[in-house]
């Protein structure tokens, strides 16, 4: 039905299994939108949210999705202007996920605020010195560039390609996206560092607070680089298991390893700077303020937030990862290196929960205790809903764009002519068990 | 920056004296028409620009102590008026006046983000979740001069700064420039049955907040009374509410410290 769509020389699932699959990843997904009219309706109570925990689930969720599509800028920064021209195999479904994450942080943040109609007051009464007005400028400046680095892509579907504006619109715009991919580079940096800098200047909450350079707390740095180290593990991450979803080889070893091997040693000197912080946080900043280190980890229900949450954060999240990501072994098995970037982006998860739900936790005043939350199922349904969101345009983006361009090279749904040639003892017979000629009706 | 004549309205409130009777609370939520619902008894979601909390030195019978600690919005000037939450807020929808020493919220211009509630660390600000709705007919005994908020804003205490504005007017009607010390005060000052509560002008000598605490201008305001103290010091807030105590544990209750730094916290 939808064959004219699909990119010449691949094999599709047949169209009504696809729709079947949309339908199902699309009743998720209206069962998150559900959840936002309940929201947009009724208003924040809703949720789970309360007067302590003014910042939960969708925060985190903003900043994780965030830092997790900086496998977008951070490829095309190496793609792009330090010419590692491998990546070139694995750009278009970074690019894809940067643009499903990013669109996804921007459509949570349109729920979360208490008054959604005002939240262009952002732009008009803009605070310079809030963290937040500099990650909303660099925020949308940064989706606008990736919706113009997801544009060719979306031009080379097959139909728009045949007409010539178009087809020479993509070409172009091919032509000069080291610009994009640079003005990414260069927003991305301040926004991912902005977000981390958003607890890192709350001096009224000493678990989130850091010291810095001129107005920049150290957090907004840590962020910047998590995300360099951490987004690129997604996009593997996400390269995998659609691979593993379609039955396919998509990318070649060697360009999944090489992506592998940078993210591995940005996240070993990660892991060096964080803890550097998280020694000097522990030893100086919080006792500053009147705080040892197991005052944040101790004595809280149920060790919700006990020590057990740094371990797993710094070592086992962190360390383990880099250290299998930097040795050629681990990036060549193929279990370690799953279970790696599996490590890394729940490390990247890890700590973005603890900067924003943690912060708000562990009590200042002394004679107040731990705050405590559970989010709503409406909380989990709008969380949830970026997730089907995702899966639903991955689909149709793997469906009728050439998103792997190794992906006929990899999957041949024809022997070579030359070698069928070859093996045919008359050219008039026809090869036993030799496939039809492609078609893609029959994809 | 401070002018030279520009005020820094501030707060005493003496700790020995404070029953915990809950007055303040009253008179605030009275006087600045906030809201309620029928359900209040979980207090995280409820709106209270006054707070009474209860501490103890948790010590067993006899020796078993209790203090009760009225907290309304400190208004912090932090580092020249970059308090926890005016700094953070990406609208600037609150502000600090350097003629007042207010930390003003425009109800207006919130869009809900709730930035300022995470950076504030006495968790005086607080969120409307809910529409406000009175009972028939009590919505006639609000206070005109206050502004009602709407579902999906912040608000907190706003040290009554509509009755320094009333003062300020009927001064000019007068024919006067400056106003007196009793001609602004606030709501829960004036409701406290037992004279816990004092309010004026922290830069003017004369005023009995100045005379109480004797802020020391040139130590960011720190109380050179040692019965005084503020809530949180150590962070930096420079608040502009000093309490008042003659026990050491509710004055080291006051902030953290490190068990090498004296006895352990109070809860």
């Amino acid at each position: 039905m939808d064959s004219a769509l699909i990119p010449e020389g691949v094999k599709r699932c047949p169209t009504w299994q696809f729709i079947i699959w949309i339908g199902v990843v699309g009743a998720v997904m209206m069962w998150g939108v559900f959840a936002i009219l309940l929201v947009y309706i009724k208003g924040l109570n809703q949720t789970n949210m309360n007067n302590a925990y003014g910042f939960a689930l969708w925060i985190w969720a903003d900043l994780t999705v965030i830092a997790l599509g900086g496998g977008a800028f951070f490829t095309g920064f190496l793609r792009y202007i330090i010419g590692k021209d491998e990546l070139k195999h694995i750009i278009n479904y970074a690019v894809l996920i940067g643009f499903i994450c990013y669109s996804s942080a921007l459509l949570i943040l349109g729920f979360d605020v208490g008054q959604p109609l005002r939240a262009w007051f952002i732009f008009w009464h803009a605070n310079v010195h809030s963290m937040l007005t500099e990650v909303a400028f660099c925020l949308t400046c940064y989706f606008g560039v990736l919706c113009i680095e997801y544009l060719p892509l979306a031009l080379e579907n097959r139909q728009i390609d045949k007409v010539p504006f178009f087809h020479h619109l993509s070409h172009n715009m091919h032509e000069i996206m080291a610009v994009f991919a640079a003005t990414g580079a260069f927003l991305s940096f301040f926004h991912q560092g902005s977000l981390g800098g958003v607890p890192g200047v709350m001096f009224g909450r000493p678990f989130g607070f850091r010291e810095g350079v001129l107005i920049w707390p150290w957090t907004f740095f840590l962020f910047t680089w998590s995300a360099a180290a951490g987004g690129p593990c997604f996009t593997i991450l996400i390269t995998k298991i659609t691979e593993k979803a379609v039955r396919k080889k998509l990318v070649k070893d060697n360009v999944i390893e090489l992506l592998a091997k940078i993210s591995g040693w940005m996240l070993v000197g990660y892991m060096v700077a964080k803890i550097i912080d998280t020694w000097y946080w522990a030893a100086f900043t919080a006792p500053s303020k009147g705080f040892t280190l197991m005052d944040f980890y101790a004595n809280n229900p149920g060790s919700v937030y006990g020590i057990w949450i740094l371990i797993a954060e710094i070592g086992v999240c962190g360390v383990l990862p880099a250290l299998i990501l930097i040795t050629d072994k681990g990036r060549k098995n193929r279990i370690a290196l799953f279970l790696a970037v599996l490590l890394a982006v729940l490390g990247v998860c890890l700590n973005r929960w603890v900067m924003v739900l943690q912060v708000l936790a562990v009590p200042v005043l002394t004679f107040e205790n731990w705050a405590q939350y559970l989010p709503s199922w409406q909380e989990i349904a709008t969380t949830i809903l970026p997730v089907a969101y995702g899966i639903i345009m991955i689909s149709l983006s793997y469906r009728y764009l050439p998103v792997f361009p190794q992906e006929r090279e990899l999957n041949p749904i024809e022997a070579p002519v030359s070698q069928t040639q070859e093996q045919l003892p008359e050219p008039e017979t026809p090869p036993a068990g030799a496939e039809p000629e492609p078609s893609p009706s029959g994809s | 920056m401070e002018k030279e004549n520009s005020k820094k309205f501030g707060m005493v409130i003496d700790l020995d004296k404070c029953t915990g009777c809950g007055s303040c609370m009253v008179a605030c939520m009275a006087e600045n028409n906030i809201p309620f619902r029928e359900d209040e008894t979980d207090k995280l979601l409820s709106v209270s620009w006054m707070h009474v909390y209860r501490l103890t030195n948790v010590k067993p019978f006899p020796d078993t102590e209790e203090c009760y600690l009225p907290r309304p919005c400190q208004h912090c000037e932090g580092h020249h008026g970059h308090s926890p939450c005016v700094s953070v807020c990406p609208a600037t929808a609150t502000d600090y006046d350097m003629d007042t020493g207010i930390v003003s919220q425009i109800y207006t211009r919130c869009f809900g983000c709730r930035y300022c509630m995470a950076a504030c660390p006495y968790h005086v600000r607080q969120f409307n979740w809910w529409d406000p709705l009175w009972p028939d007919g009590m919505e006639k005994s609000l206070n005109p001069n206050v502004s009602v908020r709407m579902r999906g804003v912040v608000e907190k205490c706003s040290f009554c700064i509509h009755r320094y504005q009333l003062a300020k007017d009927q001064a000019y009607m007068e024919g006067r420039r400056e106003i007196e010390e009793d001609e602004y005060q606030t709501a829960c000052t004036q409701a406290c049955p037992a004279g816990a509560i004092t309010f004026g002008d922290l830069n003017n000598p004369k005023h009995a907040v100045y005379q109480m605490v004797k802020p020391d201008k040139k130590n960011g305001g720190k109380p050179k009374n040692p019965k005084a103290f503020r809530l949180l010091e150590r962070l930096g807030t420079n608040a502009k509410v000093y309490y008042l105590s003659s026990r050491e544990w509710v004055r080291r209750a006051g902030d953290n410290y490190l068990k090498t730094e004296g006895q352990a916290k109070h809860a």
